[in-house]
């Protein structure tokens, strides 16, 4: 089984996020990057598959130089190759990306590609369902669990308070939600024997692709703003539970016009 | 030509609650151009939404009747979709952020070619194009986004949008035949939960529970909440964690992002990755024994107090007052 693991690098969930002099982007400047959280849980389905069956890994990020780090860290977790397509992803928008991805995977023999369910920060969840409309392959989307059986795979979907079963044929594109596995922590072992593995480096002319399709800008940012203050709430004492529910219960009627 | 077009979803036979919001501000919309509403809905009972879908607003009711969609199947309904939009030829295509909204929408953006913004939580037309605002970073910015494309695609965040009735007259109905398609990804079986639970993903409102609850077994507290006062169950990642509660509920930014009309925190301190799933809520309430506790920051009532005392009489208060109507 081999499979491609799509990585975007964001920043650390804990970061202060500043807005950058133009406006219209965040600053980075002292920015930690991290793999995305739920690129962690397709890395991790991946990295199993390979370690049950054998095949390879292949990890793809499309970014700045600074990317090259999460593939580094995906090469030790497991994954066996890891292409780097370089250029500023945050001036693509998710169609521009998927079209970076689809034309990068195109070299690459696989039976699955796996993604994060969204890209933590942005959060777009566009760029899954994209790449798969792009490569002409079936999409399952926000999967809990996974099995691949004989050409063909069953997947769990989160949805709406249910949980949807699907079955499809392979090769597919899978997007990881919470739940799917317990990702795994580098090893020191796995640090060392990914610094042996060379990152294969990409433009996106290598590609064949023009700069005009990828950086089109068809979602274009006009601004970014600090959402508005929310005006400080009231605080009660709660030491008294009936009159403390008496005044929440008021709120809730006349002020949440709730009930 | 400037008209916009509306996926709707539906269940036994009525509209759901986040395609009347996606209608609401699709009307809006479409009277800025100076074009019409044109709803959109697949499945054996489409032809009969027309009623409800004029009162949203819609002039016009796209129905393709063929039972095979019933089910949802991303590469039907993305055929479905490419179809009518190559008849209607809307400037703008409205999905609803929902679970099929969001799976669907990108995938039929990169079949047309064109831009997506996703999850938004306000639309306009400005200078004839679509803006929309969406939250980053955990709600912590805010950023407006200029959609290009015929149609400019957006997805609906639910509850984000008001539903608005302008008491038209029912939508006239065209029937459409489905576009044959064999898709190779197709749903087998819904498991639904236990019946009589709400999800969170559309509720008005939510009761949720955080580390404040000590063990499982207190998530009695916050169900009985929740059911006296007709609102679904959240719950703090730190208890889906400790197994206390399943995923499904989990408010935040590995969970659900909800907005209900009122969300009650209960034992919840109010970290940043939980109120990326709760700050665009319309009235919060927090009760937490820990004045300094964050939750207090965007809490609209905040009661500092112990929830095993308080929990209980504001469920007997809201039982009262039911009685009362
Ligand atoms: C990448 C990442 C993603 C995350 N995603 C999410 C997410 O989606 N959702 C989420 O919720 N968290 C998420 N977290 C975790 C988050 O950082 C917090 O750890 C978590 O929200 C804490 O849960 P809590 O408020 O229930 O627990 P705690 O922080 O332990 O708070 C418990 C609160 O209960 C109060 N309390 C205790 N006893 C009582 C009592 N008797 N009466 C009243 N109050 C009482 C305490 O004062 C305290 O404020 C994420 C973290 C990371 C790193
Ligand atoms: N620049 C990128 N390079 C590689 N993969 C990406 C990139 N951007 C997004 N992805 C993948 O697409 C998923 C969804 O991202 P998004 O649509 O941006 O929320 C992510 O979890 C990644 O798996």
């Amino acid at each position: 089984m081999n499979s491609i693991v799509c990585i975007s690098q964001v920043p650390d969930t804990e970061s202060r996020i500043k807005i950058a002099a133009d406006g219209k982007k965040i600053d980075e400047a002292g920015l930690k990057f991290i793999v995305s959280p739920y690129d962690e849980f397709a890395l991790e389905e991946a990295i199993r598959l390979k370690e049950a069956g054998g095949g390879d890994v292949t990890v793809i990020t499309f970014g700045p130089d600074r990317a090259s780090q999460a593939l580094r860290e995906c090469l030790a977790r497991g994954a066996t190759k890891a292409m780097h397509i370089k250029g500023d992803s945050s001036d693509a928008d998710s169609l521009g990306i998927a079209r970076v991805l689809a034309a990068a995977i195109k070299s690459v023999p696989f039976d699955l590609v796996f993604l994060g369910k969204q890209g933590v920060g942005t959060d777009n969840s566009l760029v899954g369902p994209m790449l798969a409309e792009l490569l002409d392959l079936p999409q399952l989307n926000v999967v809990t669990h996974l099995e691949i059986g004989d050409g063909k795979l069953t997947a769990h979907r989160e949805i709406e308070g249910a949980e949807e079963i699907l079955e499809s044929s392979l090769p597919a594109v899978i997007t990881a939600q919470k739940g799917l596995n317990e990702p795994r922590y580098s090893s020191l072992k796995g640090i060392m024997a990914a610094k042996k593995i060379a990152i294969e480096t990409k433009s996106v002319g290598d590609l064949g692709l023009n700069d005009a399709d990828i950086f089109n800008q068809r979602v274009k940012v006009v601004s970014m703003d600090l959402p508005a203050e929310k005006s400080v709430g009231r605080k009660i004492d709660g030491s008294d539970p009936a009159a403390a529910a008496k005044e929440i219960l008021r709120y809730i009627r006349e002020e949440a016009k709730a009930l | 030509m400037a008209d916009v077009l509306v996926v709707c979803e539906s269940k036994d036979g009525k509209l759901k609650k986040s395609s009347k919001e996606a209608l609401s501000i699709g009307a809006k919309l479409a009277a800025s151009l100076s074009g019409k509403l044109v709803a959109f809905s697949a499945g054996g009972g489409a032809g009969e939404l027309a009623a409800e879908t004029g009162k949203y607003g819609a002039a016009k009711l796209v129905a393709m009747t063929e039972a095979s969609l019933d089910r949802y199947s991303t590469e039907a309904a993305c055929a479905a979709v490419k179809a009518v939009v190559d008849e209607v030829k809307p400037a703008v295509l409205l999905f609803s952020a929902t679970s099929n909204g969001r799976d669907l929408a990108p995938r039929v953006g990169a079949r047309l070619g064109v831009g997506v913004a996703s999850d938004v939580t306000a639309l306009e037309i400005s200078g004839g194009k679509l803006r929309a605002r969406r939250p980053n970073y955990s709600g912590r910015v805010v950023v407006t986004v200029e959609i290009d494309g015929a149609p400019a695609i957006a997805t609906c965040r639910p509850n984000a949008f008001p539903i608005e009735e302008r008491g038209g007259a029912a939508s006239e109905v065209s029937e459409m035949a489905a576009p044959s398609t064999q898709p190779r990804a197709v749903l087998i079986e819904t498991k639904m939960p236990e019946a009589g639970e709400l999800s969170i993903a559309e509720a008005d409102i939510i009761v949720s529970g955080g580390r404040g609850l000590k063990e499982a077994a207190n998530f009695s507290y916050i169900r009985d909440l929740a059911h006296a006062i007709n609102g679904a169950v959240g719950a703090s990642r730190a208890t889906v964690d400790a197994g206390w509660i399943d995923h499904q509920h989990q408010v935040g930014q590995t969970g659900r992002v909800v907005s209900p009309n009122l969300y009650i925190a209960a034992g919840i301190s109010g970290a940043i990755q939980h109120l990326a799933g709760m700050s665009s809520s319309k009235h919060i309430v927090a009760i937490n024994k820990d004045a300094e506790s964050p939750i207090f920051r965007i809490a609209d009532l905040g009661v500092v107090g112990d929830l095993f005392t308080i929990l209980p009489a504001l469920t007997e208060e809201v039982k009262k007052a039911k009685e009362h109507h």
